[in-house]
């Protein structure tokens, strides 16, 4: 709250009126869709929008406004799930390599970089094609995908904060390695991986909208906006909206996260 | 000297890790590999044939050795599907992913670089606020998403390119640019808006710079402060950046491909994995993780080239 009053930057209220706007329609979801989300009405194929189907139908006469709130749920929980894999691994890889430096660090930064070395979703897809498709395993490969990320900006917080003077004092006076951990270094790069968080977070969502799109993430019943664009995509011409909307929450949900993602990074430079 | 040794050593030892990761996450397919490559309904002489076939009764380290001498001889056996040498496949592909490539670069330096520039020159303005929203918007955008849009626009509604398919160059050049105009684009779109935020924030560190106030106060014109220094040093950290653009690039091709069916390496891993075709998907990922791992190296190495302070300090 305090954050919110303030930050008043535009881009980052955009971002939290859209994450709080999709947040809602998810938590909504749960308790009630317009209608059914895998009820079929045969004879209101593809129909555009209109005030019973404000996002119109799909292929099989589905309200699409009620499967864009249920996929929501999925989007969130792959996005949380995915990141808080990402965040505890990464956590503990990039603090071990920076406190302790040396050829720990060498041997676990050459480790980061090798996951590094396999471009955008790609890692992803080769857990997935080892362990199966799925939501599960979809958060776990997900969240493997985000490890590097979370321990290379810890590693570097533990780096800059080791060198500090109050840090080498209270090591001085003999505070043990917990103690420095938690009082010193944590506070100082907990705006770093908040920022990391809020853009892994929307880094996933992304991700998981590709793999179900390619047919390798979340599986059918579970809901998801990308394969639901997966089945878009055959009535491009005869249904635009459909693919229109889906992929349009896609990218506002991602927006939302990555404006937040910027409006904490910039108070986090203003005060520094 | 000491710093190219080093950059040498770590350049293999991360060689060496990929290796061992792609490896060993194909060790733990759960059950056994030749079951699933065959199916359930497999009999059990078919099992154990092909359980010779990709040597899964020698020991690990073994396998491993045979899978690293085969990567760097290019003999990587036979696709299990295609029945002929993995090399032999790749081969076809390799030009199709290479050429969205090549051409989606050029998209991202050609569009991200002049609109960088123009949204830092005119910071503050209402048209440079505007193309920061774009900016926004091209880096939440799913790039297949996109490339829908794009079929919709430019295929259906103005009939400018095909929805999809491939012309291969040596067939007809006009023809090759035209299918993989739009799938290059799609793949670009968020390395554009990176590259335009990127340079903006270089540029305008940059501007604060004292030899920038230096040089105005030697009367020199805001033009050439612009693009006789500042954009010089500007240019250098965005080079940092070209390689995580490269890699980009060739991830996103995976999923554009199977939007365009082009027939180029991505197209073929999803393939390959609906088929459960390991011996390729395995290599396939491999040489993709080398080349990214090579094409970083080179960057810094011309990084030191290009910048003589990082080159006179080590």
């Amino acid at each position: 709250m305090r954050l919110l009053k303030r930050n008043k930057s535009i881009p980052f209220n955009i971002g939290v009126t859209l994450v709080v706007l999709l947040f809602l329609m998810m938590a909504c979801s749960l308790f009630y869709t317009p209608y059914d989300p895998n009820a079929m009405e045969p004879q209101n194929r593809l129909a555009p929008p209109s005030i019973e189907h404000p996002f119109g139908t799909d292929n099989f006469g589905r309200d699409i406004l009620s499967r864009v709130m249920e996929g929501s749920k999925t989007a969130f929980l792959i996005g949380t799930l995915s990141v808080t894999i990402g965040l505890f691994f990464g956590f503990l890889i990039g603090a071990v390599a920076g406190y302790f430096g040396g050829w720990i660090d060498e041997i676990f930064m050459r480790f980061i970089d090798a996951m590094m070395a396999f471009p955008g979703i790609l890692l992803a897809i080769v857990l997935v094609s080892v362990f199966n498709t799925g939501m599960q395993n979809t958060i776990i490969a997900l969240g493997i995908m985000t490890i590097p990320s979370f321990s290379r900006i810890v590693r570097s917080g533990f780096i800059q904060v080791k060198e500090f003077d109050f840090v080498k004092a209270s090591k001085a006076k003999g505070a043990g390695s917990m103690r420095i951990i938690v009082k010193h270094i944590l506070p100082n790069v907990i705006s770093s991986i908040t920022v990391a968080v809020t853009l892994s977070f929307s880094g996933s969502v992304l991700a998981e909208s590709g793999l179900s799109y390619l047919g390798l993430g979340v599986q059918p019943p579970d809901p998801s906006w990308g394969r639901m664009l997966k089945e878009a995509q055959p009535f491009i011409v005869s249904s635009p909206t459909y693919v229109i909307i889906t992929g349009g929450v896609i990218m506002l949900m991602v927006l939302g996260f990555n404006l937040l993602s910027d409006g904490i990074r910039d108070l986090r430079d203003k005060k520094a | 000297m000491k710093y190219l040794l080093y950059k040498a050593s770590t350049f293999t030892l991360t060689i060496t890790f990929i290796s061992i990761i792609i490896f060993f996450v194909f060790q733990i397919i759960p059950g056994n590999p030749a079951q699933i490559i065959l199916g359930i309904d497999a009999d059990e002489q078919q099992v154990i044939q092909l359980e010779e076939k990709l040597g899964l009764n020698e020991p690990p380290l073994e396998r491993y050795i045979d899978w690293i001498k085969g990567v760097f001889q290019g003999d990587l056996g036979d696709s299990l599907k295609y029945q002929i040498p993995v090399m032999d496949i790749l081969k076809d592909r390799i030009p199709v992913t290479f050429s969205l490539a090549i051409l989606s670069i050029l998209f991202t330096v050609l569009i991200g670089i002049p609109l960088g520039i123009l949204i830092a020159r005119t910071d503050g303005k209402w048209y440079s606020v505007v193309l920061s929203i774009f900016t926004q918007l091209g880096i939440a955008i799913p790039s297949f998403w996109f490339g829908f849009l794009l079929i919709l626009l430019f295929a259906v509604i103005l009939n400018w390119f095909p929805t999809f398919g491939y012309v291969p160059w040596s067939d007809d050049f006009w023809g090759a640019l035209k299918s993989f105009f739009l799938p290059s684009l799609a793949i670009a779109v968020t390395n554009i808006a990176v590259v335009i935020r990127y340079l903006r924030n270089t540029i305008l560190d940059q501007s604060k710079m004292d030899y920038v106030r230096t040089a105005r106060v030697k009367g020199l014109s805001e033009r050439s402060i612009v693009y006789g220094h500042v954009l010089r040093n500007a240019f250098l950290p965005v080079l940092t950046i070209m390689g995580m653009i490269i890699a980009d690039t060739i991830g996103g091709s995976i999923i554009i491909e199977n939007v365009f069916a082009l027939p180029g390496l991505g197209n073929l891993l999803i393939q390959s994995i609906t088929s459960r075709d390991f011996p390729l998907i395995q290599s396939m990922v491999m040489y993709i993780a080398i080349f990214v791992v090579i094409i970083n190296f080179l960057i810094d190495l011309l990084y030191r080239i290009i910048d003589p302070r990082i080159r006179l300090k080590g």
